[in-house]
């Protein structure tokens, strides 16, 4: 070892300096990692122990970390609203819908447009991409949605809007970079044509993409209530989310309620039900994203870092 | 190939030869002209008397009324103040994505990380409406959790939400605390795109894990970074509607008014429609002209933009 020149010497001093440096940075990293779990997870936390307490005791600061005066009366109190259960119901068909409509639009469009050989295709992306950045505003579009009489209709949930032009980006990306040029050549000679070939092998290849988007879409149509707060009226169409906010912010279930013990009665179960309709609301929506996150990595990765 | 050495007839051959990858496009082109570009030709009413009865065509000229009307209106310093404030705000914001995404590239991959991962990502998933939901529910200064934590050392809390002053902040970290996570996905996707050998051959230098972040995650970081800040930058008076409407209330109106929520109310609400239209167009053509701005100044310190 009396060999080393002084040069490789001094850098191993520095190495040894870098490793206690590198511990305490290590040290730091998760501390700060835990802190930052706690202030994420404990309000999720506290809403389903909430959810499974005596109203009283949560309003009074008792429940912290476990439920108190476990009841499922909350639970027992959803089931008596019937318009919490149709929206359900509407949400699940415009979700499964929308998904399916706003996966073949832009996911067709997103291939067509990542082939090189495509005539105009830098017009159509800019046509496209332009809808991103201007578009005609809330009442211009409203009154094109009238005009075409889908106010206050299931399809106007699930069709108009359907195009999303960062997904097409993103998918275009995918399948840029992860079909290869020669495969659309080798298919040509065998007499395959566009359709057939895009059916055929680019979708099969194209799983991650697919389950990607889907996720996203999805998510979305659960979660939305601003198209169904401007475009419907009939309350038998109303997602789950526009019942929730009537719920949850406005509080209108606790409307029309007389006094006495009967209104007592009445607020204290409105109180547990806010709790018990939150996470029957969002457990669904939250369940599909472990079975696609296998995908997510892939995908979004590759769509996100090329762009 | 070859239809680079052909005349327009070329053209029509590659048109002919590929209408499959046009067949692909047709749904997202006709939905975008309809419900995108039509609704465009309706700004149209922003300039007119609109009456319902005589259509955009036809009702008579405005001209600029309706832009003046909401020049000389007291809503237009408030709402174009409340808006910015709440979007540079949010603009301040923006390294935390970026800072979580160069702690989890530090974490070691292991199941911690997964779980860090897993569980930063899954308030994302909570819809707009129940987590304004969440808000009121927890940050109600008599029952909720932050009531009963400043109880628990015997003061009086805040009412986070009945306060003007105060606002801005909640809206800005709660959407801090929601989407963190999933914003910094990207970061960590591009920081997974580094080539290892850097890492090596800083090691080899003595580098410390600091220099590491700070020499190579960083600058590798920073042109994904720049383009989200100009797409910010661009959408500077667009702030959405759907979470600053719920959050709404009497007690926080001075402060809680902004441009969408705005054109709403005067729109939808009280059927302006003209009125409506031309505040929106105001707002859209300031963030049209925000984005060039910003994109083209990018270009010129940074070599980073968006075309």
């Amino acid at each position: 070892m009396g060999v080393l020149t002084p040069a490789v010497k001094e850098s191993k001093g520095k190495i040894k300096n870098n490793r206690s440096s590198d511990t305490v940075m290590e040290v730091v990293l998760y501390v700060i990692a835990v802190l930052f779990l706690i202030i994420l997870i404990y309000p999720l936390y506290f809403i389903v122990i909430a959810s499974f307490s005596d109203p009283s005791a949560v309003a009074g600061g008792q429940v912290w970390l476990f439920p108190k005066g476990f009841t499922l009366d909350g639970y027992k109190e959803l089931l008596r609203h019937s318009n919490i259960w149709i929206g359900y119901r509407n949400t699940i068909l415009y979700t499964i819908v929308g998904t399916l409509i706003g996966l073949v639009v832009n996911i067709s469009a997103a291939y067509a447009l990542s082939r090189k050989d495509l005539k105009g295709r830098k017009f159509l992306s800019l046509f496209f991409i332009f809808t991103m950045f201007f578009n005609g505003g809330l009442i211009p579009t409203f009154l094109t949605v009238r005009d075409f009489h889908m106010y206050d209709t299931f399809l106007v949930m699930v069709l108009p809007f359907s195009v999303g032009v960062y997904n097409i980006i993103v998918a275009r990306t995918f399948f840029q970079t992860s079909i290869p040029g020669d495969l659309w050549e080798a298919a040509q000679i065998d007499g395959c044509g566009n359709l057939r070939f895009f059916t055929g092998v680019v979708l099969p290849l194209s799983k991650a993409i697919i389950a990607v988007l889907g996720l996203w879409i999805a998510v979305g149509h659960w979660n939305s209530y601003f198209n169904a707060l401007i475009y419907l009226k009939n309350p038998n169409l109303h997602p789950l989310q526009l019942i929730l906010r009537n719920i949850l912010i406005t509080n209108q279930m606790q409307s029309g309620i007389g006094s006495g013990e009967a209104a007592q009665l009445a607020l204290r179960l409105a109180n547990m039900m806010r709790y018990s309709v939150i996470i029957v609301a969002t457990v669904p929506i939250m369940c599909v994203y472990p079975f696609i996150q296998k995908y997510f990595n892939q995908g979004v990765m590759i769509g996100a870092v090329k762009e | 190939m070859r239809s680079g050495q052909a005349s327009s007839g070329g053209t029509l051959m590659a048109v002919k030869r590929n209408w499959g990858l046009y067949l692909l496009l047709l749904p997202a082109v006709v939905l975008s002209l309809l419900f995108a570009y039509k609704p465009m030709y309706g700004i149209l009413i922003a300039f007119k008397d609109y009456s319902p009865a005589l259509g955009i065509t036809e009702s008579p000229w405005a001209g600029f009324k309706y832009f003046e009307k909401f020049f000389n209106s007291y809503q237009f310093s408030n709402t174009i103040k409340n808006t910015l404030i709440i979007s540079l705000y949010s603009l301040v914001t923006f390294p935390i994505p970026i800072i979580l995404a160069l702690m989890v590239n530090q974490m070691r991959p292991n199941r911690f990380r997964r779980f860090f991962q897993t569980v930063s990502y899954m308030p994302h998933f909570i819809s707009t409406v129940v987590m304004v939901g969440l808000m009121v529910i927890l940050l109600s200064p008599s029952t909720g959790l932050v009531g009963n934590l400043f109880s628990l050392f015997g003061k009086e809390a805040p009412d986070l939400l009945g306060s003007s002053s105060l606002f801005s902040s909640v809206y800005v970290w709660s959407d801090v605390w929601q989407h963190v996570g999933w914003d910094s996905i990207i970061f960590i996707a591009a920081l997974s795109a580094v080539d290892p050998s850097l890492y090596e051959a800083a090691t080899v230098d003595g580098a410390s894990r600091w220099h590491k972040v700070r020499f190579i995650d960083i600058p590798m970081l920073m042109p994904t970074a720049v383009t989200l800040l100009i797409l910010r930058v661009g959408g500077l008076l667009g702030v959405g509607f759907e979470k600053v409407y719920l959050m709404q209330n009497d007690l926080n109106a001075t402060s809680s008014e902004i441009l969408s929520t705005y054109v709403y109310k005067i729109g939808l609400l009280s059927s302006q429609y003209s009125f409506s239209s031309a505040v929106n167009l105001f707002n859209t053509v300031i963030n049209f002209i925000l984005l060039i701005i910003v994109n083209q100044i990018s270009k010129k310190i940074s070599e980073n933009s968006l075309w």
